[in-house]
């Protein structure tokens, strides 16, 4: 006869999660490497040896100066080498890291929040409401970002504020979408009926019923979008267009640098280069690693 | 089938008014141009002489439809800061672009193409996983940081490649071409790679993952039960199933790609129609910047009508479902 | 070796190695078909059969592998031949024909250039001559207005005329031995009689010997000369029609003729074989079936091997007679 296999001890969702997740070895360096990035932003100004900012510290002098070299007076050695300013590039990252990751954060959870109440709005409540936000997202999505981000700061000009709200108005028409589709599906389920013939008001089955059910696929979005944010803010800083030249994020310190690449002073551009990539790509890997745990389909277990 | 390409045409002639509208509002309605093309010292009578001959006095509506009149005409305005009509400015970069564009999409097709096949076919293998792991990498990487590391490996330690500019041109047709000579061509192919790269990562994965699937499919089977050689199978019945979505998406992207060249035109000073962008928001040239973005507009509005078109020529099950409809 | 046998297959295994386990899908299996000879291999599903014709086939893909046994089409011994050779096999000496003939013609190939290619692959012909080949196969199996048919898609056909081009394509090349896999199960019951009797009829002209893999009996009783009966990867019983179908030994087999609906009389409760098909992950030892069989004693824990019993093979320790195995009709 037949056996029946005997129940094994359950696990927890997030013991699941988390042995799903740290099975890979190149997510789990991922991650690791995320979290001192993140650290790294955190506590920029404890741990920089120079505050950058800080214009009456800088000494033109020490311009220019190649990995190692010691400054003029002799008080600090330049780990990574100094800008044209004199700037420490080691303290320059470290604060350009923080701008960078923090821009992508904030705008990411912005854009997130809106996309999704809008999404959720759209969802539930149907007709024209739903007609116009759509119309309008649709429309947003089909530029490419790079050229509504570049219209806006073209017309609101330079300053972290108003790159937040490019990069944010940038995001959210593709929560707003993704949320949207998702309540659709939600909506006609039977929770969510019952809900109503409970006679909850229509928010907070908005917000407490449909949201929860939306939400996995777009924490793996917003992820990803954040590196993207990111990405992009290095873009516009570079191209002259978003952060002011008083806080530098990694882009502008790349674009100040571009020009010394050709006569050989490589690290006024390259060591920023090389945070930015770090920084997206360990973003981009857990992200990837993220979708791949989440994914219903791929389950197997 | 008529009647679908009447209506899709008319879709679109709304769609490029509404953007005009926004465009022109958007542009127009904040900023003050008139303090970038007066020095601040000037006095009121040159003020009211500079206001009067770009129109800027008249109310905004009116500025609107005296503009939409002018377009209508192909007249989009005078660059403020080159005084020769936008237009002609931009018509003048415009081949620099397509092409760097073409190239891009070209690279995209030919480099994605095989190597997302080759990814597909051996998922688990040393080459399979080592083309995922670049894919990753052009997603990732910020378009302009690679063009900065392509100019200083390539240009500035090799000296293979020349660092920047489009070099000698060709006329072809009476346009200015750079892929027909040797010269031009060095000068294409960096700005070109560089600007496909996000791109071929996305080819690469759409053609794994599409091959991945085709190769599950009873078809596959069939094929081989018939005896055909796998270089067959491969080559006509997998490919031709997983072309068509392919084909829409890197279409689609056409457009993306030439918004996206202002950067690469930046760092590789391609004299395109991107870098004359840029140079126009840093001044508030207005003319061009509408100018420009409606040619945009307009652009992606044609790519995507095409797209569609060429969608129901190619999948067979949907050309016979539309003639039906 | 006398050349009126087309195909000798002998102990066959084919193993899967899965993370729970090592499944046997094929083993041991033994049989031969004569040339012109309809054989039956039928089953449930998990039964192994349609494993076995993958196997004859060699596409059987990874985890799967064939570890044993012998398959000698006309004595050439298919496993010894290397997968270029085996290519030249297929869809040549022996094709195969599906469950599902929506799935298995490209949805984007029109069907003239899928048939012309399974003539290319192994004849060296214009492309002119295997479009008429193609034409006169189309006719053959009774599609109209064949020159239109050939330009069409696979979504314009109907279920029946798809699996009839599919059959088409399989005698493209003249094989000497068809495998169908359950071809009929997905269409309609006068379709599906339609191209039984054709098939029957094109495998006498031609003289091309055909397994039909099906889990349908009755299908068996009208188109098939021999039947070979599959239980849990084995073949537990095999003979002509009229001694395994009518005079059944097996338990199992006894089990699947009387569970069948038209055999029951009116009124009276239908017949079940007790139990479930056991997982090939789990099978008990020594005879599949016995944890299922009213007959099984304690010798039935070892296992039986196939034999020759009253002009069949047979594997079982307690053969059925005829006043118990009787076939109600």
């Amino acid at each position: 006869m037949e056996l029946t296999p005997a129940f094994e001890v359950a696990e927890t969702p997030w013991q699941r999660f988390a042995r799903n997740f740290f099975g890979s070895k190149i997510a789990t360096a991922g991650f690791v490497l995320l979290v001192l990035i993140v650290l790294a932003a955190i506590f920029a100004p404890a741990i920089s040896p120079q505050n950058p900012y800080d214009l009456a510290k800088l000494d033109v002098m020490d311009s220019r100066l190649e990995p190692g070299q010691k400054s003029v007076d002799a008080s600090m050695t330049y780990l990574l080498g100094t800008d044209d300013q004199g700037r420490d590039m080691l303290s320059a990252i470290l604060y350009g890291i923080r701008i960078s990751v923090m821009v992508g954060v904030v705008s990411t959870i912005i854009a997130l929040s809106l996309g999704l109440t809008l999404g959720l709005l759209a969802g539930y409540a149907d007709g024209r409401i739903e007609a116009f936000i759509m119309r309008v997202a649709d429309i947003q999505l089909s530029f490419p970002p790079i050229l509504i981000a570049l219209i806006l700061l073209a017309l609101t000009g330079r300053g972290i504020d108003k790159i937040i709200i490019a990069l944010v108005a940038v995001q959210w028409a593709y929560y707003a979408r993704t949320t949207r589709s998702a309540a659709l599906v939600e909506r006609k389920k039977e929770y969510i009926e019952a809900a109503t013939a409970l006679g909850l008001s229509p928010l907070r089955i908005m917000f407490r019923h449909l949201l929860p059910n939306c939400l996995p696929p777009l924490i793996v979005v917003a992820a990803l979008q954040v590196a993207s944010a990111i990405s992009l803010e290095a873009t516009l800083s570079f191209l002259g267009l978003g952060l002011p030249i008083t806080e530098p994020s990694l882009g502008l310190l790349i674009a100040n640098g571009f020009q010394y690449l050709l006569s050989g002073k490589y690290w006024i551009s390259v060591f920023p280069g090389i945070a930015l990539l770090v920084t997206v790509v360990t973003i981009n890997l857990v992200a990837d690693q993220l979708r791949d745990v989440l994914n219903p389909r791929l389950q197997t277990q | 089938m008529l009647a679908f390409i009447i209506r899709r045409v008319l879709q679109s002639l709304v769609v490029l008014l509404v953007m005009s509208l926004l465009v022109f509002i958007g542009v127009y309605a904040i900023g003050n141009p008139i303090d970038v093309l007066i020095s601040p010292d000037a006095d009121q009578i040159e003020r009211a002489k500079v206001i009067v001959a770009f129109g800027l006095d008249k109310p905004l509506w009116l500025q609107y439809f005296i503009f939409l009149k002018n377009a209508a005409g192909g007249d989009l305005g005078r660059s403020f800061a080159y005084s020769t009509p936008a237009l002609t400015l931009i018509f003048e970069r415009m081949p620099a672009t397509l092409e760097l564009s073409s190239a891009a999409i070209l690279l995209s097709i030919v480099l994605g193409l095989p190597l997302g096949l080759l990814a597909g076919l051996r998922p688990n293998g040393v080459v399979g996983k080592a083309i995922m792991a670049v894919s990753i990498l052009g997603f990732s990487l910020p378009t302009f940081w690679v063009g900065l590391m392509l100019i200083m490996v390539f240009a500035v330690q090799l000296g293979w490649l020349p660092t920047s500019g489009r070099g000698e041109t060709q006329l072809l047709f009476g346009v200015p071409v750079s892929f027909l000579s040797w010269d031009g061509l060095r000068h294409l192919l960096m700005p070109a790679f560089n600007l496909a790269l996000f791109n071929i990562a996305l080819v690469i994965r759409l053609t794994r993952s599409g091959a991945q699937e085709a190769l599950m499919q009873d078809y596959v089977k069939f094929a081989r039960a018939k005896g055909l050689r796998n270089s067959r199978i491969i080559g006509v019945h997998v490919l031709k199933n997983i072309l068509i979505p392919i084909v829409t998406v890197v279409a689609l992207q056409f457009g993306s790609i030439i918004a996206f060249s202002i950067v690469t035109e930046t760092v590789f000073a391609w004299p395109g129609m991107g870098k004359l962008i840029i140079d126009s928001i840093r001044v508030l040239d207005r003319p061009v910047i509408v100018a420009y973005l409606l040619l945009i507009v307009t652009i992606f509005i044609l790519i995507n009508l095409v797209v569609d078109m060429l969608y129901s020529a190619l999948d067979p099950r949907v050309r016979l479902a539309e003639s039906k409809g | 070796m006398d050349n009126t046998t087309t195909l000798v297959v002998n102990n066959l295994q084919t193993q899967f190695a899965t993370r729970a386990g090592l499944v046997k899908a094929v083993d041991q299996v033994s049989f031969s078909v004569k040339r012109g000879e309809i054989m039956g291999l039928v089953g449930e599903s998990g039964s192994g059969k349609s494993m076995t014709g993958y196997s004859i086939m060699g596409l059987v893909d990874a985890p799967g592998k064939i570890v044993g046994g012998e398959i000698l089409l006309q004595g050439k011994n298919l496993r010894d031949l290397p997968a270029e050779a085996m290519r030249k096999i297929r869809g040549n000496r022996i094709a195969m024909i599906f469950q599902d003939p929506m799935m298995t013609l490209n949805p984007v190939l029109r069907i003239d250039t899928q048939m012309m290619e399974a003539v290319r692959a192994h004849q060296d012909v214009s492309r002119m001559v295997a479009r008429e080949m193609s034409r006169e196969a189309l006719v053959r199996v009774g599609i109209a207005s064949p020159d239109e048919r050939l330009q069409a898609y696979p979504h314009q056909f109907s279920g029946g005329m798809r699996q009839r081009v599919a059959i088409a394509i399989a005698l493209l090349n003249q094989p000497d031995l068809i495998i169908c896999d359950e071809p009929t199960t997905a269409l309609d019951v006068t379709i599906q009689g339609q191209i039984l009797y054709e098939m029957q009829k094109l495998c006498r002209e031609s003289g091309t010997a055909l397994i039909w893999i099906t889990h349908d009996l009755s299908v068996v009783a009208g188109l098939a000369d021999t039947v070979s009966v599959m239980y849990a990867g084995r073949i537990v019983e095999s003979g002509t029609v009229q001694q395994v179908l009518d005079h059944p030994r097996h338990p199992y087999t006894y089990g699947l003729i009387a569970s069948a609906p038209s055999r029951n009389p009116r009124g009276q409760p239908l017949q079940q074989i007790p139990g479930m098909t056991p997982s090939l992950l789990n099978l008990p030892d020594g005879c599949a079936f016995r944890t299922r069989c009213a007959h099984a004693t304690a010798e039935c824990q070892q296992t039986p091997q196939l034999r020759e019993v009253e002009q069949r093979m047979l594997r079982c320790f307690h053969p059925l007679r005829d006043s118990v195995a009787e076939v109600v009709s």
